[in-house]
């Protein structure tokens, strides 16, 4: 019988005969990976749903994960590395680029696999097709819409010359991402593509229950058991300096299911295979209705009411209302759901600790890792990985701690790559939400008060539960003049997951209540719904409810202006279609807008770039933020060359590395553009300064770089020693007093969206149809990615709308958890205002989160329209949208 | 210690299956992401996998016995690029569904009947259809019908030294099918319910209607009541019929994707939709 592991497997890889020595059913994807080092192959849920490790098995797309390499056996193999060498794979590859179909790129070569079976029966498919061949594969971060281009036009970038360094990359020009090439050929290396061949793995274990005590039995011979006791320096963590408190290895007690109780180390067959005796006792776990209730059990024993934090504006007091509403809703987890899971490695070097792994803050864990090692920060290094998404997900250390404590102890490098359940498990979530709020217009329709109280669910530890509970009362009234706003939030402990950061930091649930507030409002008013919002719309000069004058860059109105023709367009078209008589269908048209503060609320965070001119002609740019996607080195790269007079192509870039570029601070809400691409737009000033002294050259003296040639005015300038250019930056706040007065942040983002759906009336389930989007950015330092921000905000927004709840211990994958795929994003319309923001470089301000809080509201808004059920439990899944339906 | 066995015949298969009980592997669809649902919490489990994938017996669809004979290895892209009989219009639209073209490039209509999901997307199309599935064992074959093959919610009448070698489908009705999936998002989604079903018209009354419905019961269903009633209706009474039957024998439950009476209610939407009512 042949039972036994054979010699080896014979198969053909990108047309090479290659021999694999691995167990039978090793996943095929783990085979190319980790026995020939084919890393481009991705693994996001080693489960057939993220379609992350298609390849191409003997023509066909398959999910790599899913395949026995025995199965794979005298069969041809086509990966990424072997297709993007070809002609269809150049032609989809310049087509990725030029239509920004790439983002954080974790899911490309998925796409461009399954793109390669289709292009190669159908050259020029339709949408249908596209949809159909790639639909396999989840994308996080584009909003699909791009890629589906990309591959609808790949056949004209057949035979394409290889591109020539762009003629236009000037500020406001469409350059494709500079990072892009290696996520298109699948060398750009993720947390789990690279570690030292010695390297030791690691395995957390982790709670099963809410809240439990444990005790832990010993470790099988061979394998290495860390615990609490083996952390040598602080055993927490947490984003605020003073509040550590998530424990690298609990002590005796987990709070959450998934909190980590140990790790073991070892040979990484022994480590998946051990077995660790753990006693579990389970304890009451308290949800956050639990946890509210008087004389409940304290998750931590020194925050009584379970409440971490509160936060609040209040101003103004109330003029007499005509017509009033008011909304309870509820919102539940959301996960991030970025498709590469957390992964990376720890090396010892003496006294000093490097890590590589994916990260959002290299900064932030910096400070954590030297924190539980008790070490000085300067002797750890940070270097992220290649970032497979983020959305907030990845601003909190995971795994950095734990590798860093067994690096330090063992003296071997060690390596962990979380699986999809356990990266679902562990990591933060957005805050589910409990909000009631209330409003009140005139007879005109002008808004008189705004009433708002919001709990936040922050789950077992604080992680980023006080900038919710901060950021919410400051932005809850929405973009609009409120004469009298009484809004607070309170972040409350429970036992479950810790909430954190994601994109919006609470202000999309807010919106939801706020935005229906006003459907009603302009419904009592007699007022149409977007007309509504334009009366009450904030405007330069205005007084937002913290006390702050807006002086600039306040575009509503602008994108309110480029919606209206829309609007009436998509009104009369489903007013049409109604009267028609559409069988169970009902249309709506929906609107909402929103507004967002860039960077963090009433508190430093500055950020520093550095540029550098060598006499040799090597320019370099330190840049220490990290491009998660969003397409921060592009637009920085661009702003600097701007600055500097130089090209993009020019610079040579050093990434987001501790040892080696200034803190930029981390890549979250949504600053990046703004403050460090003000920073940027500094150094590039700076450097262009020193040159111009040196050559003694007036204000207006044209650079070139020409052959490690500075040409100035087309003169050449030898240079004796380097020239240097650093800026930085910080925002102007003012913090907020006890009743939220001040200047939380030195500028807006703006936005208005339409959304227009059918609803099915019998099933409860949603048709999108459209969404048109109305954006003011300040400045689009490169509209294609502005763009692709936007969309992909769209699709978040979606599927918080529509269908994203997680449930911990039963939604712990991508098929029981769902997040849109590409069937689910309607055609996405655009409009970029550019109302300039002077503190931003070039006028630019932050579009990454501000693109999904309007989402939602509009949806509802159209549900709304469509058929009068307020929507009050979200996500609205079918079975919900009915009993709204049934309430009307 | 994994044991992965390789059988080259189904005679090796069949010895294997009598001798050391292996779980068969066809195209893994199920199998690995169960197996990654349990590494999640655990130490890894040893595996005991007999692949399948090298019988030839056991490939292709073929005429037999006035209707249909599909062996165990057609995948569901075969089934959707086949040319079959308006009957098995369900089926090819079910197969279009099954999560991606990756999925259904891989995965078999069989496997996803031995899976024996309550959501399988493959049963109610093979319902309607009387189809049976063939065993083997070293002992011989037998043959069951599907609604006796499937007992539960994961649970089937497979001996686990049997091998499910092939599906017999009866020449079936001259009528299209239609099969209806509802889902939360548009693809790559597990069914709140799915419905097949097909009407025969015969001198503008309906000869016969059949039904089935997936996710409303620990095992698809026949609605016999209904498919009863249907029988000799003018066309224009069936919405009506179906808007007043009690959709017998289906039994749903309340999940995180649906509340049973919500469950109840979509069915009878989708019955409606799927027999153009
Ligand atoms: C991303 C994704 C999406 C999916 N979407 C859907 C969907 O929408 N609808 C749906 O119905 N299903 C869906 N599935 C599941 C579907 O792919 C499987 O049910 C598939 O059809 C199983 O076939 P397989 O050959 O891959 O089975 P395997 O995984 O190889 O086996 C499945 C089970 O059947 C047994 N088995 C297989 N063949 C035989 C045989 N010949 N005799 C006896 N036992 C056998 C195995 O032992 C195992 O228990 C999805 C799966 C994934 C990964
Ligand atoms: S890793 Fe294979 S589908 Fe997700
Ligand atoms: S670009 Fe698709 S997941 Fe990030």
């Amino acid at each position: 019988m042949n039972a036994q592991p054979p010699a080896g497997i014979a198969l053909s890889i990108n047309g090479e005969a290659t021999s694999i020595m691995a167990p039978p059913a090793t996943r095929l994807s783990a085979a190319l990976r980790d026995s020939l080092g084919l890393t481009g192959t991705k693994t996001g849920c080693d489960a057939g749903d993220c379609g992350a490790c298609t390849v191409l098995l003997d023509g066909a797309q398959v999910c790599a994960c899913m395949v026995p390499l025995a199965q794979a056996e005298g069969r041809a193999v086509t990966t990424i590395e072997g297709f993007s060498a070809t002609r269809w794979g150049r032609a989809l590859g310049a087509s990725f680029l030029a239509h920004g179909a790439a983002q954080c790129g974790i899911c490309t070569p998925g796409m461009v696999m399954a793109a390669a079976e289709l292009l190669a029966e159908t050259p020029a498919p339709d949408e249908a097709a596209v949809e159909a061949a790639l639909g396999g594969v989840l994308c996080r971060c584009t909003g699909y819409r791009a890629i589906t281009e990309a591959v609808l036009a790949a056949h004209r970038f057949l035979d394409a010359p290889p591109a020539p360094a762009p003629e236009d990359d000037a500020v406001g020009a469409r350059l494709a991402r500079i990072d892009g090439p290696e996520k298109l050929d699948g060398s750009a290396l993720y947390g789990a593509d690279t570690a030292p061949a010695d390297a030791l793995w690691l395995r957390p274990i982790r709670s099963p229950h809410a809240h439990a005590r444990f005790r832990l039995g010993a470790a099988p011979p061979g394998v290495t058991l860390l615990t609490a006791a083996d952390v040598p320096g602080r055993n927490g963590f947490g984003i605020y300096p003073h509040i550590k408190d998530q424990p690298v290895f609990c002590a005796h007690t987990a709070l959450y299911r998934g909190d980590c109780v140990a790790a073991l180390v070892g040979a990484r067959e022994a480590v998946l295979a051990a077995e660790l005796p753990i006693e579990w006792e389970p304890l009451p776990a308290l949800d956050m209705a639990a946890a509210r209730a008087p004389g409940a059990p304290l998750v931590h024993a020194h925050l009584p009411g379970n409440v971490l934090t509160t936060g609040r504006v209040i101003s103004g007091t109330p003029a007499t209302a005509t017509h009033s509403a008011d909304i309870a809703i509820r919102t539940g987890f959301v996960e991030h759901a970025y498709i590469e899971p957390e992964a990376g490695y720890a090396e010892r070097i003496g006294d000093q600790i490097k890590i590589f792994a994916s990260t959002q803050a290299p900064y932030m864990d910096r400070e954590e890792v030297a924190g539980v090692l008790g070490i000085p920060q300067e002797d750890v290094r940070i270097i992220p990985s290649a970032c497979g998404g983020g959305f907030g997900g990845k601003l909190d250390v995971s795994l950095q701690p734990m590798l860093a404590v067994a690096a330090w102890k063992l003296g071997r490098p060690v390596r962990a790559v979380y699986g999809r359940p356990e990266s679902m498990a562990a990591s933060t979530k957005r805050h589910p939400a409990r909000i009631q709020a209330r409003a009140g217009c005139d007879a005109q329709g002008r808004l008189t008060h705004f009433d708002f109280e919001g709990d936040y669910d922050t789950g077992a530890y604080a992680s980023w539960g006080p900038t919710v509970a901060g950021r919410v009362p400051v932005h809850a009234s929405g973009p609009y003049r409120v004469p009298a706003v009484r809004a607070q939030a309170r972040a409350i402990h429970s036992h479950n997951p810790p909430s954190g950061a994601f994109r919006g930091f609470g202000v999309p649930q807010a919106a939801i209540a706020q935005e229906a507030l006003w459907d009603m409002l302009a419904d009592k008013a007699g007022l149409d719904r977007l007309e509504f919002r334009a009366l009450n719309a904030l405007r330069a000069g205005d007084t937002s409810a913290t006390g702050q004058r807006l002086e600039h860059s306040v575009g509503l109105l602008a994108c309110l202006d480029a919606l209206r023709p829309r609007w009436r367009e998509l009104r009369a078209a489903a007013a049409a279609a109604n009267a028609a008589g559409g069988g169970a269908l009902r249309h709506g048209v929906g609107v909402a807008c929103m507004w967002y503060g860039i960077g963090n609320t009433g508190m430093s965070n500055p950020s520093t770039m550095r540029l550098s001119l060598a006499p040799d002609g090597r320019l370099e740019f330190r840049n220490g933020a990290v491009d998660i996607g969003q397409g921060s080195s592009t637009v920085l790269a661009q702003i600097a060359a701007q600055a500097l007079g130089l090209r993009v192509a020019d610079l040579h870039h050093i990434n987001g590395d501790t040892f080696l570029t200034p803190d930029a601070g981390k890549t979250s809400a949504s600053r990046q553009s703004f403050v460090s691409g003000r920073a940027a737009m500094e150094a590039g000033l700076a450097l262009r300064a020193a040159i111009l002294r040196r050559a003694n050259a007036g204000p207006d003296a044209a650079l070139e770089l020409r052959q490690g040639v500075l040409l100035v005015d087309g003169a050449a300038l030898a240079l004796s020693e380097t020239l240097h250019g650093e800026g930085s930056f910080d925002p102007p706040t003012i913090p907020l007093d006890a009743n939220g007065q001040g200047i939380p942040y030195a500028c807006y983002g703006f936005a208005a969206q339409i959304a227009a759906l059918a609803v099915d009336t019998r099933l409860g389930t949603i048709h999108m149809q459209r969404i048109v989007a109305a954006h003011d950015v300040g400045r689009a330092i490169n509209p294609t990615l502005v763009e692709g921000q936007i969309h992909g905000g769209i699709a978040q927004g979606l599927g918080l709308a529509l269908m994203e709840e997680y449930i911990p211990g039963r939604t712990e994958n991508l098929h029981d958890y769902l997040i849109p795929s590409m069937g689910d994003v309607p055609e996405i319309e655009t409009f970029l205002i550019e109302d300039p923001e002077p503190l931003g470089p070039y006028g630019a301000k932050g579009v990454g989160e501000p693109a999904l809080v309007a989402t939602a509201p509009a949806i509802f808004s159209a549900i709304r329209d469509a058929t009068g059920a307020v929507i009050t439990r979200v996500p609205a899944l079918p079975y919900r949208v009915l009993e709204a339906i049934a309430r009307v | 210690m994994d044991r992965y066995f390789r059988p080259r015949s189904l005679a090796e298969a069949l010895d294997i299956l009598a001798e050391h009980t292996p779980r068969p592997l066809a195209g893994g669809t199920d199998l690995y992401p169960a197996l990654t649902g349990a590494e999640a919490w655990g130490p890894r489990p040893a595996l005991d996998w007999m692949d399948i994938s090298g019988l030839s017996a056991l490939h292709g669809i073929e005429a037999a016995e006035g209707g249909l004979r599909i062996g165990a290895l057609v995948s569901w892209t075969q089934i959707a690029t086949a040319a079959l009989p308006p009957a098995l219009a369900a089926l090819q639209q079910a197969a279009r569904q099954v999560g991606g073209r990756q999925v259904q490039n891989r995965g078999t209509l069989l496997g996803n009947l031995c899976n024996a999901s309550p959501a399988a997307d493959g049963v109610p199309p093979l319902l309607i259809l009387d189809a049976e599935i063939e065993l083997a064992s070293a002992a011989g074959t037998r043959r069951l019908r599907l609604g006796d093959f499937l007992r539960g919610n994961r649970a089937t009448a497979r001996r686990p030294d049997e091998l499910a070698v092939a599906l017999h489908i009866p020449p079936p009705p001259e009528a299209e099918s239609r099969f209806e999936k509802l889902g939360t998002r548009r693809q790559l989604v597990i069914s709140i319910v799915m419905v097949a079903g097909l009407l025969r018209l015969e001198a503008g009354r309906v000869a016969e209607a059949r039904i089935a419905v997936g996710a409303c019961s620990a095992v698809a269903r026949r609605l016999p009541g209904l498919e009863a009633a249907l029988r000799g209706a003018a066309p224009g009474d069936v919405a009506g019929i179906i808007g007043g039957a009690t959709l017998d024998p289906l039994t749903p439950i309340a999940d995180i994707r649906g509340t049973a009476e919500y469950r109840l209610s979509a069915a009878r939407t989708l019955v409606a939709r799927s027999l153009g009512a």
